[in-house]
């Protein structure tokens, strides 16, 4: 599933020519990042990492990665607001997200 | 314990700057001088006073594999120091620059938050805290890449983030592969549990980390990114980027995960000889043909990250001395022809070589200096940069690999041959410039002649007896990795 999540970003990134797609693919592939992590901490039959006494003596999963996915989740967050915003900016300038038209920079 | 300064008095001059900076810039400069200063002086103290041993730091006094710990041996001291050097000269050279493109305080508290994150970087023993310092460093270099506001500036600062995006993206997932193998993210215990493990794990991470921090390194087949951003940001952020954003996020992170970490798996390494070496001859080829200044420089870095990846592939101590001894000198080196190109800008208003002439006359500093770059970055003695290539061409033939000191020595006459070109038609042309657009400052001139002066006096750290002071402890951090295991087993 996150493979295959992952697989679409890298597509994304790779065929699209619009700014905006390219922006999500970006979010895709990160979120296939994230639920590669998740997946990591997951044990069968375990229960949520939070001690009660109604679960202290069952399998818990994984805390830890599940607190990096909560970093990396504000990091996603911000990389995508500052390519937005170029992105903004670059259509102010170009009048155009295709990116086959943002050419002045070459070779 | 002065560890921890390292990234707090950055963190907190950006902070003040945003807080009390107002509308006028005098506050924010002032500021973010004392912090680069008191950095400095902090990392030579740290670099002289320690000898060979390591020092760590725990991040809120919990014990180490479970809490956050901040590493400080040679080689981290040694890239502290590295990275304090250009951030204070880049200062010096932004004030006259900045003020050129605006007045304005955020310049600094984002050149600040640069400075943090890299610090951090080097700094850590944590892969995660190596992962978010990492994307502080990245997020200020996208912001002040398209820092000048012109349309060229915001295209590449777009490339360069959609390309640090998806690199950032796979190097979490190879921590996450790394956390799945191992249980944990420290990096000296993760060393210490691979070697119970599966040699295809090991095969994997490299995989991931060689994709994500060679992205980061612009080494050959990731290159792209590269000569778009490094020549459209302001020319003191160039610096930064090339001189030492590249080897700290790169270069520093490639060397800690697969020697201290990884243990020099030798696919890798083989990895590590041919990237290097494809980086040095089509870096060096794409940079003869350009005529931007800033751009021709930018492939210039690329050839040069070669040697240092040509260096860390070698692999025996000479090799890897080499490759921690260009790296130091390519940051000054390669800082110092930034500067240039920046100054050329600011006072012709051009970066082309053909719009230029014979500078001497008026701007005698740049060109004196931009002479003395020149002959470093293509391996003149008595300059820094000879000394570096040559240990790099002789390790490589004393580990048996003629052919790739043959193309390293390829590379060194073509970087020669582009500098001539610059040379020529840059500084020495025919048409002599009588005027100049912009007048150069004492500041601008002050940055140039500290790193013109530091590429002759660190041609010293090879003399024998200062090397074993300075460059030896670096070599054994890198190449001893029982070291860095033991730091945390041995209590």
């Amino acid at each position: 599933m996150c493979f295959a999540l992952f697989l679409v970003g890298i597509y994304g990134l790779l065929t699209k020519r619009d700014l905006i797609k390219l922006i999500l693919s970006i979010s895709i592939l990160g979120y296939a990042a994230n639920l590669f992590l998740i997946l990591f901490a997951y044990k069968g039959n375990a229960t949520y990492a939070i001690l009660r006494e109604n679960n202290l003596d069952k399998v818990m999963v994984d805390p830890l990665p599940q607190a990096l996915v909560l970093t990396s989740i504000v990091i996603e967050l911000g990389t995508t607001a500052l390519l937005a915003a170029l992105a903004v900016k670059l259509f102010q300038k170009y009048n155009t997200f295709d990116i086959t038209k943002i050419r002045r920079l070459s070779g | 314990m002065i560890l921890p300064y390292f990234i707090i008095i950055p963190l907190l001059a950006a902070f003040l700057i945003t807080l009390i900076a107002g509308k006028k810039d005098q506050w924010a400069i002032a500021l973010s001088i004392i912090a680069v200063l008191s950095l400095l002086v902090l990392s030579i103290y740290a670099f002289a006073g320690m000898q060979g041993e390591t020092v760590t730091y725990e991040m809120s006094a919990r014990p180490v594999p479970i809490g956050i710990v901040l590493v400080q041996d040679a080689l981290s001291s040694f890239m502290l120091m590295m990275v304090s050097i250009i951030s204070l000269t880049s200062l010096l050279f932004s004030v006259q620059y900045i003020r050129h493109l605006s007045v304005d305080w955020k310049y600094y508290a984002l050149f600040m938050l640069l400075v943090t994150g890299m610090n951090g970087v080097i700094a850590t023993g944590d892969l995660f805290n190596l992962f978010v310092f990492m994307e502080i460093a990245l997020f200020s270099a996208f912001a002040l890449v398209a820092y000048g506001g012109r349309a060229e500036e915001f295209e590449a600062s777009f490339k360069y983030a959609v390309m640090g995006a998806a690199s950032s993206i796979i190097i979490l997932i190879g921590i996450g592969v790394t956390y799945s193998a191992t249980s944990t993210l420290t990096m000296a215990k993760i060393a210490e549990e691979l070697m119970y493990t599966d040699s295809r794990i090991t095969l994997w991470i490299g995989g991931l980390f060689m994709a994500g921090f060679g992205l980061k390194a612009a080494s050959m087949p990731f290159h792209a990114w590269l000569p778009d951003a490094h020549s459209s940001a302001p020319a003191p952020i160039s610096t930064m980027l090339s001189g030492v954003l590249i080897k700290a996020l790169g270069i520093y992170a490639l060397m800690r995960i697969f020697f201290n970490m990884l243990n020099a798996p030798e696919i890798y390494i083989n990895v590590f000889l041919i990237l290097g070496t494809i980086s040095i001859l089509v870096g060096v080829f794409l940079a003869i043909g350009q005529w931007d200044f800033k751009r021709l420089l930018a492939y210039h870095s690329i050839s040069q990250i070669g040697y240092i990846l040509l260096g860390m592939g070698i692999a025996t101590p000479l090799g890897i001395l080499g490759a921690v001894f260009h790296l130091f000198n390519h940051a000054i080196f390669k800082g110092l022809l930034f500067y240039n190109a920046g100054s050329v800008e600011y006072g012709l208003g051009t970066r082309n070589l053909q719009e230029m002439g014979n500078l001497s006359k008026v701007m005698p500093v740049t060109s004196q200096t931009s002479m003395i770059a020149s002959l470093s970055i293509s391996g003149i003695p008595p300059f820094n940069g000879f000394f570096s290539k040559l240990i790099i061409i002789i390790a490589a033939i004393q580990a048996g690999l003629p052919w790739f000191a043959f193309f390293a020595v390829v590379g060194s006459i073509l970087t020669l041959a582009s500098f001539m070109k610059v040379q020529k038609y840059g500084f020495r042309g025919e048409t002599i410039v009588q005027e100049l657009k912009n007048k150069i400052g004492w500041r601008m001139n002050t940055a140039m002649i500290i790193l013109a002066v530091l590429c002759i006096a660190t041609s010293v750290f090879i003399i024998p007896g200062i090397r074993e002071v300075t460059l030896d402890p670096v070599v054994d951090v890198i190449m001893q990795k029982a070291n860095y295991t033991q730091m945390f087993t041995g209590r």
